[in-house]
């Protein structure tokens, strides 16, 4: 309790506030060597250092005041706030589909933590009618809060108990799924339950946002409403991911599971397909597909959770002049997965090989895919790919490196015998491995260049 | 009083008498007591409870902008973009958990808001797809000083905070800004006026249109380094509210350090009156517009709370009043609105609206040229899109009145006879927001003067432009590290900081500088380049004031969009003086400087024509003079010879021997 009341504030700062009797949330004047301020004491950043305490002033302002400059502080009152979101019932009808929201700490609506600065998010339907009321018109919503982790913090046990609420739901007869989460490793986990989850009658959909809810430009409503409308009106029943095409508020993108990847570290259209096109497009009032073959909704209940998954695999990102400890010291903590992102059409230097062969002679399953993301491993092109094979590398095809690793755990988590491992890891589930790539499929503009700059200025990016 | 008056025999007058807008406008502009501001003193201020604040935006002059690193001050016109962008801004929760009035009102009108970019001035950073860049420290230095001119006490950590705005011009939906002073001073000649804050914020988009539900921007100056100054309302008369605009406005440009020209700087201007509300006009672009502006607004605000306590005498139960509203049929207008035309390609409603005992509220005067109607025509743009003309009321001007047919509307809507009835029409999606708009302004009505922004317009009026908002739009940016401002560099700007203006002022006065140069001199920060010059010649103030306040002003008012750096004045006068020429010489030399800054100043003595002479040498033409005068002067008036023998000589003696001198010469010898 006693750290309650000082949130955030530690050495010089937390000195002070007890020296003068005061409180997080204490109304207060502060007489300082560079005047007076007066405000309402806020909690501070943990991060932050233990120089200055922070200040809420009548006009809404934060400031912060030197602890140095402090020569004494007064309290006249105390203003506790309390953090609500608008809470209303949310509204449900006959007509209108039941979709589950599974929460695993993404931002949705959110509101702000002081302490952190974090985002703390909204999540009862309540709280989601109150933040996006469009969702009413859509569907009838149910949560369930199943984590609250960063995105980077989701790993194989969140992705197994993700897999098995999901068949509970759908055996229970939801309509549609909707997966709030973050943004940053999304498409491992999307991948993730493409495997775990399959045969699914409904449209699992992820979602998450770019810019948090706790700001008006936020994609988070508008994706949102994408997903629930995906969720409740699409026929496409795989996992997808549902995330703004273009920069501009105009419409989502549904992407296949596994072919997803994050492409950018903060714009809104940071999703692309790769190696493919996406499977549809949404906006608040249609869903337009762009592929013909894709799993369809079905009215039964049936679906296979598949839950496993190994640890002790890696992926490692080759680099010229990588030296073979790396291998070696993978192999020597008990690895027994490697997905490699080799350069070119899946290549690594010379003095690896040695412990590449050393690693498949211990029964360490190896997987070679490519680091342009975009294409196929074409191993048997070159020398280097010819010799990497002989030494037990596998390639993966066209698998993206974070899939091959996903299903790498996944595969292992099955079985130990590595050739059932490798007819898993190399008959697709749903298009993580393609026989073809679409011509329009690889897809990354020059700005610039003139015809470029045309399509720019027509179309809203 | 007067309504009961004019209730005797109201259908009369309604449907016969012409004047009727006007009767009512004329004695409800008598009874709020409206003068003029030249028929104001003082005294009538105080009576009004007059009350304002300013809040002044000065761009700095930064090379780059605040929290990314695209050039600053780099404008496009707005039909010349690389790419569009589009946004909608929805309304998020504050940190205290609760939804803020503007940001309800903004998304209730649902707007499309397109931002043009033109590469060279934007990034990822403007359109909201990349976190903010540490601030930039050139811009919170020239803050520092600023905050240390208004003798702010300041903070002794910088958090950036969001201040929301969702009308679009940011697209983030808010704008970082930042405190980096609080509680300061400037003095005024008759008082003190106190300053609330410093803050250093990031300026929005330029508008290029706002029509119906669509909004465009441009992002070329969206980003761009600027400080807020922030008074108390301690002006108390419209003069006290121009010499602190003024005030401010010269020091900031005291700096040195802060850009001029059109947009550079910005105002609003809060007024209230006792019994009224705070109301902020937005945008004043001319600091001679505020006397009128904050005049006709204080009357403004009295004319609603006259309102107000006519409807309270009418109303018993003001919780229960209603308006009752139908659609009718276009039959009852005619001709038809030309506004239609907006809405081409919409179903349209015909929409008739009773407002119980609202008879003659709707033509009430509320601002010269203005009445209680255009209240509510004002919010139906802004928050319900409706273009101008969008509504005619049953107290309308005239030929908006003839156009419709009101007694059919009273029948239809069974009005009583103090009620009052509006027609409008609009798009059926905009239906329901309209009759809420409208429906609330009459209920804002009751309590007097609505918080609200206006816009300032040429004439000295004002429009509504949006709900004002409170600081529940404040949340601090998650994206931003606080940055601490310790002692070290504080004492390094307080070691810089040029004179006050308080101070200027009084050089000013020392040197019997007329009063008419003092603001064209302070603005332009000339002072100090005076003091430079007097330092090494003996030139006087008082003709270096008169020379830059004419000569100069002339220039620049001839070439508006030049920048003439001021260093120049002085390498111009230390030439001057090196030459031993007369400093009149600079008249004539200024106008080849001013348009090549970089010209030796050698060769342009050439240009103009200067040839050294000595006095003898000029007086020694006047014989000739004088005898070619006498051959084709008409007026043999011995001033007139003298002028015009003074003018001969005068470009022969310019930079040689002054002219004053010159003329006791020619005086003395043309007798
Ligand atoms: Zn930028």
């Amino acid at each position: 309790m006693m750290n309650d009341i000082f949130k955030g504030y530690k050495g010089k700062a937390l000195e002070i506030l007890k020296k003068y009797n005061i409180r997080v949330w204490s109304e207060a004047t502060i007489k300082t060597t560079r005047g007076d301020f007066k405000g309402i004491v806020l909690p501070r950043s943990e991060n932050d250092d233990d120089l200055h305490i922070v200040l809420k002033l009548d006009n809404g302002y934060n400031i912060g005041i030197a602890t140095n400059t402090i020569k004494q502080i007064k309290e006249f009152g105390y203003k506790e706030a309390h953090y609500k979101i608008p809470e209303k019932e949310f509204p449900t009808s006959e007509d209108k589909p039941n979709i589950k929201l599974f929460g695993t700490g993404g931002t949705i609506a959110s509101r702000l933590d002081y302490r952190t600065g974090a985002v703390i998010p909204a999540f009862s339907p309540g709280e989601l009618y109150g933040a996006v009321p469009e969702l009413a018109d859509i569907c009838n919503l149910t949560t369930e809060k199943l984590f609250a982790v960063f995105s980077e913090n989701m790993g194989p046990h969140q992705y197994k108990t993700l897999a098995v609420a999901i068949g509970e739901a759908i055996s229970q007869g939801i309509e549609g799924i909707v997966i709030g989460h973050g943004t940053d490793t999304m498409h491992h986990t999307a991948s993730a339950l493409s495997f775990m989850v399959q045969n699914t009658p409904v449209p699992i959909v992820m979602v998450g946002s770019q810019r948090s809810s706790d700001r008006p430009s936020s994609d988070a409503a508008l994706n949102l409403i994408h997903a629930v409308k995906t969720a409740s009106e699409s026929d496409i029943a795989e996992v997808l991911v549902c995330m703004f095409g273009p920069t501009s508020d105009e419409y989502g993108l549904l992407h296949r599971g596994t072919r997803v990847r994050k492409m950018h570290s903060s714009y809104r259209s940071t999703f692309r397909t790769i190696g493919d096109i996406p499977l549809a497009m949404v906006d608040r009032n249609k869903i337009t597909p762009l592929q013909q073959n894709y799993n369809h909704r079905r009215k039964d209940t049936q679906v296979n959770i598949l839950p496993y998954f190994e640890q002790k695999v890696s992926l490692i990102y080759y680099y010229p002049n990588m030296q073979p400890d790396i291998i070696d010291s993978l192999v020597d903590n008990g690895y027994r997965g490697i997905v490699i992102a080799g350069t070119g059409l899946g290549h690594v230097n010379k003095p690896l090989y040695p412990a590449i062969k050393r690693a498949c002679q211990k029964n360490v399953a190896i997987y070679m895919t490519v680091q342009t993301l975009w294409g196929y491993t074409h191993m048997f092109v070159y020398d280097t790919g010819r010799d990497l094979m002989s030494n037990g590398v596998i390639p993966a095809d066209n698998m993206l490196p974070e899939v091959a690793y996903i299903k790498l755990g996944w595969a292992l988590g099955q079985t130990e015998d590595l050739d059932e491992v490798k007819k898993i890891m190399l008959t697709p589930v749903i298009d993580e491995i393609t026989e073809r790539e679409p011509y329009n499929g690889y897809l990354v503009f020059q700005g610039g260049v003139p015809e470029i700059e045309q399509f720019l200025k027509k179309i809203h990016k | 009083m007067l309504f009961i008056i004019i209730h005797v025999n109201k259908d009369d007058i309604m449907d016969n008498d012409n004047n009727h807008f006007n009767n009512i406008y004329v004695q409800t502009k008598k009874l709020v007591g409206y003068k003029t501001i030249q028929q104001c003193t003082p005294l009538d201020y105080k009576n009004l409870g007059f009350k304002s604040g300013l809040e002044v935006h000065q761009q700095l002059y930064t090379d780059k902008k605040l929290f990314c690193r695209c050039p600053a001050g780099m404008y496009f016109p707005g039909e010349d973009y690389d790419a569009e962008v589009i946004r909608h801004m929805r309304p998020t929760l504050s940190e205290l958990g609760e939804y803020d009035g503007t940001a309800l009102m903004e998304f209730k009108t649902k707007k499309n808001i397109t931002y043009r970019i033109k590469n060279p001035t934007t990034c990822t950073y403007e359109i909201d797809d990349t976190p903010p860049f540490p601030i930039n420290q050139q811009a919170l230095d020239i803050a520092l000083e600023v905050a240390l001119l208004l003798k702010t006490n300041v903070v002794g950590e910088l958090h950036i905070t969001r201040k929301q705005y969702l009308d679009g011009s940011i697209p983030t939906g808010f704008q970082r800004t930042a405190i980096v002073g609080i509680e300061g001073e400037i003095p005024l000649a008759e008082k003190k006026v106190r300053i609330i804050q410093l803050s250093l914020e990031e300026d929005a988009c330029r508008e290029v249109s706002d029509f119906r539900h669509q909004r465009i921007y441009t992002t070329d100056r969206l980003g761009m380094p600027l400080i807020e100054t922030v008074t108390y309302p301690d002006l108390l008369t419209p003069q006290e509210v121009v010499e602190a605009g003024n005030y401010i406005r010269f020091m900031n440009r005291s700096t040195n350090k802060v850009r001029t020209g059109i947009g550079a700087t910005r105002q609003d201007v809060n007024v209230s009156i006792r019994g009224g509300t705070r109301v902020e006009i937005k945008g004043v672009a001319h600091i001679k517009w505020f006397a009128e502006l904050v005049h006709n607004e204080a009357f403004r605000q009295k004319s609603l709370l006259h309102i107000s306590s006519q409807l309270k005498q009418r109303i018993k139960d003001i919780k229960k009043w209603d308006l009752t509203y139908q659609l009718i049929d276009p039959s009852l207008i005619n001709p038809l609105p030309p506004s239609l035309k907006y809405y081409a390609d919409s179903e349209i409603k015909w929409v008739a609206v009773n407002l119980p005992h609202f008879q003659d509220i709707l033509a009430h005067f509320t601002q010269p040229g203005q009445v209680f109607g255009d209240e509510l025509r004002g919010r139906l743009k802004v928050i319900a899109c409706l273009e101008l003309e969008n509504l005619i009321h049953s107290q309308d001007r005239n030929e908006l009145l003839a156009t419709v047919d009101f007694s059919k509307i009273r029948q239809l809507l069974k009005s009583k006879s103090l009620d009052a009835q509006l027609l409008f029409w609009c798009p059926s999606q905009d239906l329901s927001t309209a009759v809420e708009t409208i429906r609330e302004r009459c209920m804002l009505a009751f309590h007097g003067v609505p918080n609200e922004t206006r816009k300032a317009l040429a004439d000295g009026t004002t429009v509504f432009e949006r709900v004002l908002p409170g600081p529940d739009r404040m949340y601090p940016d998650t994206d931003s590290a606080p940055l601490p401002i310790d002692e070290e560099r504080i004492n390094k700007v307080k070691n810089n900081l040029p004179p006050s203006i308080h101070y200027r002022y009084e050089q000013l006065n020392k040197w019997e500088i007329s009063r008419h140069y003092w603001i064209y001199l302070l603005r332009h920060n000339l002072v100090p380049i005076i003091e430079k010059i007097i330092a090494f010649t003996n030139y006087s103030p008082k003709f270096l004031a008169g020379f830059f306040a004419q000569d100069l002003k002339h220039l620049e008012g001839r070439n508006s969009s030049s920048n003439f750096d001021y260093i120049h004045l002085i390498s111009l006068f230390k030439f001057i003086s090196k030459h031993n020429l007369s400093p009149e010489i600079a008249k004539i030399m200024l106008p080849v400087v001013f348009n090549n800054p970089n010209i030796e100043l050698e060769s342009v003595l050439t240009i103009i024509g200067y040839q050294k002479r000595n006095i003898s040498d000029i007086l020694s033409y006047i014989p000739d003079l004088r005898k070619k005068f006498k051959s084709i002067a008409k007026n043999k008036n011995i001033n007139a010879e003298r002028n015009w023998i003074m003018g001969n000589l005068k470009l022969l003696s310019i930079g040689n021997y002054p002219l004053d001198k010159l003329s006791e010469e020619v005086n003395r010898r043309v007798k």
